[in-house]
């Protein structure tokens, strides 16, 4: 079932950005950087967890859930450490992603050269 | 000699003793694929980098033009260019190649005309026996500089254009009793900058229409013309949009373009249907390899006597789209004739 | 100068924009949205698909296994990038390749790649987050933002 429910609620991630491309005709950067705020305030309500434990990857894979990650890694060590978290916590989740993003960018630029 | 408020007419009547079309591999995909000079598979030509490739359809045009014109390099006057790229650095870099005096010039997708222009009131003017006009774009080296990294997936929008790969360029000799069967550069119109306060860098051909119209509005008036009086009327790129609008406002402005034959390269260069260009063609080529390859072509074949060739541009760049200015648009005007037509 | 709030649009113009808009050919928003969701869905069952087999394949457990599986998502983008097709795959999939982290792989492996030509320090090191950078930003000042909100309304973590 969870399948089912990665499969929705990311395809319904995916059809609010649109909405944001075609009907606020915002530019690609602009729409997923709301999309990572809108992500950071729904784990400020608490509200991204529970839908991660309901749709999986569906709730994961989306940009949104960076904002999710980023929110949690400063929080959480808010909570630790105190009021230096806010600014220690913040990648802690996240560096997986961006990360192997850079390392395999890297990799590429050194392989491959644009097809245009 | 100046007409009315922005005409030149051409009384030495200056030919155009060469010119040469080099393009890449989606122009040679598209409907004029026959008329083209040379056509690139590879889009990089060889080199290393789009801006490189750039420069290299540039020479190529500029090589073959010459080569048709049967004038070596070190007989021509003065060799007037522009592009796209920051600094205009195709051009320049050229010019290094060629080792002829330099003039660089900017019009965006209105260099093509731009240049042809100023090179005819040169030699018109006996300020040189032969001047090279030319111009190039590159749809990568366009994209990167003004948009996105090639290989991005960002979704363009159904007003965006494609910009053209190729180059263009046209020897402008000065007219003799044996250049009948040469086409004449017979007058030019300079634009000057429209700005109907559009802000969208995906739909240059709304920003384009109104000046493209002025500077047609401004010829037929100086001169005291109709549309009648021509076979065509081109625009460089307005597309697929743009050309809609400037229907609309000639039938606001009451211009019988009805009169005459009126198409745009940006939806000549293109097969809408097949390619994927959305609104279709742009770019300081656009204009310039389907004139220098299809347009003379026809000419010479008898085709057309007289046409008015309206390249468009948008004076943009990324940094004033940013800063939320609109965009200022030019059109400029060249009427070329065949060698055996007079007034 | 121009001060672009209070620039005035005359008449003109404002007719002008007005036939422009007429003018201007409908984005095909239904279609483009059925695409998005079906990519979009179809990436995200990829995702949990991956995750499932790090979970039970390779023994990490529920909270730890979206690491691997965003790195898996991420190679896969920067291949299809690298290969040239993304940028066609993303022309016919709008926001269903883009709002997935593909789409923020993408934007990060294309920018290296076209960049490569300046160098590699110069080149693909100062443009890798071109594209990204606003998408990094914006989520580490919003989640600064909340931390602090949480901070001084004593919510904790």
């Amino acid at each position: 079932m969870t399948f089912l429910w990665a499969f929705v609620v990311g395809g319904l991630i995916c059809v609010a950005g649109q909405i944001l491309l075609d009907v606020f005709k915002m530019t690609p950067g602009k729409a997923m950087s709301t999309l990572v705020v809108c992500g950071a305030i729904l784990d400020a309500f608490k509200l991204y967890e529970p839908l991660i434990e309901f749709a999986g990857a569906g709730a994961t894979v989306p940009i949104t859930s960076f904002g999710n990650a980023l929110v949690h890694g400063a929080l959480s060590e808010l909570e630790r450490d105190g009021w230096i978290g806010v600014i220690t916590g913040i990648f802690e989740v996240t560096s997986a992603g961006i990360s192997s993003a850079i390392v395999f960018s890297f990799l590429a630029a050194l392989f491959v050269k644009p097809k245009g | 000699m100046l007409i009315g408020h922005r005409t030149w007419a051409f009384e030495n009547r200056p030919v155009i003793s060469g010119a040469a079309a080099v393009v890449g591999p989606e122009e040679g995909n598209g409907p004029l694929a026959n008329d083209y000079d040379i056509i690139h598979e590879d889009k990089m030509l060889g080199q290393d980098s789009w801006e490189k490739a750039e420069q290299t359809l540039l020479e190529e045009a500029a090589k073959l033009a010459l080569e048709r014109a049967g004038i070596p390099k070190e007989r021509i006057g003065f060799y007037i260019s522009g592009d796209l790229l920051n600094q205009i650095t195709s051009s320049s870099y050229t010019a290094r190649t060629l080792s002829v005096p330099y003039i660089g010039v900017f019009g965006a997708c209105s260099t093509s005309m731009e240049s042809l222009a100023l090179a005819a009131f040169i030699v018109n003017g006996g300020g040189a026996e032969h001047v090279l006009s030319a111009t190039s774009s590159h749809n990568s080296t366009a994209e990167r500089q003004f948009r996105y990294p090639t290989e991005y997936g960002a979704q363009k929008p159904p007003t965006a254009q494609y910009t053209v790969t190729g180059a263009g360029a046209a020897v402008v000799s000065k007219g003799e009793q044996a250049d009948r069967n040469r086409p004449v550069i017979a007058s030019a119109t300079l634009g000057r900058v429209v700005d109907m306060g559009i802000k969208d860098p995906f739909n240059m051909g709304a920003a384009m229409a109104p000046a493209a119209v002025d500077t047609i509005q401004a010829h037929l008036k100086d001169l005291n013309r109709t549309p009648g009086d021509y076979d065509l009327i081109v625009t460089g790129d307005l597309a697929g949009v743009g050309y809609e609008i400037a229907l609309e406002l000639f039938r606001k402005h009451q211009v019988p373009i009805e009169e005459t034959q009126y198409y745009d390269c940006g939806l000549m260069v293109y097969d809408r249907n097949k390619q994927p260009v959305q609104a279709g063609g742009s770019g300081c080529a656009c204009s310039a390899v389907v004139t220098y390859g299809h347009l003379l072509k026809r000419m010479a074949r008898g085709e057309l006597r007289r046409i008015l060739v309206v390249a468009t541009g948008a004076l943009m760049s990324p940094t004033t789209v940013q800063q939320g200015e609109s965009i200022p648009c030019i059109a400029h005007a060249v009427c070329i004739e065949n060698g055996g037509m007079s007034e | 100068m121009s001060n672009k709030k209070m620039k005035n649009v005359t008449p003109v113009q404002k007719e002008y924009q007005e036939l422009a808009k007429s003018k201007e050919p409908k984005r095909p928003l239904l279609k483009n949205c059925v695409k998005a969701f079906f990519v979009g869905g179809f990436i995200c069952l990829i995702g949990q698909v991956l995750q499932e087999i790090f979970m039970h394949y390779f023994h990490f457990d529920q909270s730890k296994a979206g690491d691997p599986t965003v790195a898996c998502l991420i190679f896969l983008s920067v291949v299809l990038t690298s290969l040239g097709v993304y940028d066609k795959f993303g022309q016919w999939a709008g926001a269903g390749s883009a709002v997935p982290v593909t789409g923020f792989a993408n934007s990060m492996a294309s920018a290296a790649i076209e960049h490569r030509s300046e160098g590699l320090v110069l080149g693909v090191g100062a443009n890798m987050f071109k594209l990204a950078g606003s998408v990094i930003v914006f989520g580490v000042f919003s989640a600064f933002v909340v931390g602090i909100v949480y901070l001084i309304f004593g919510l904790g973590g």
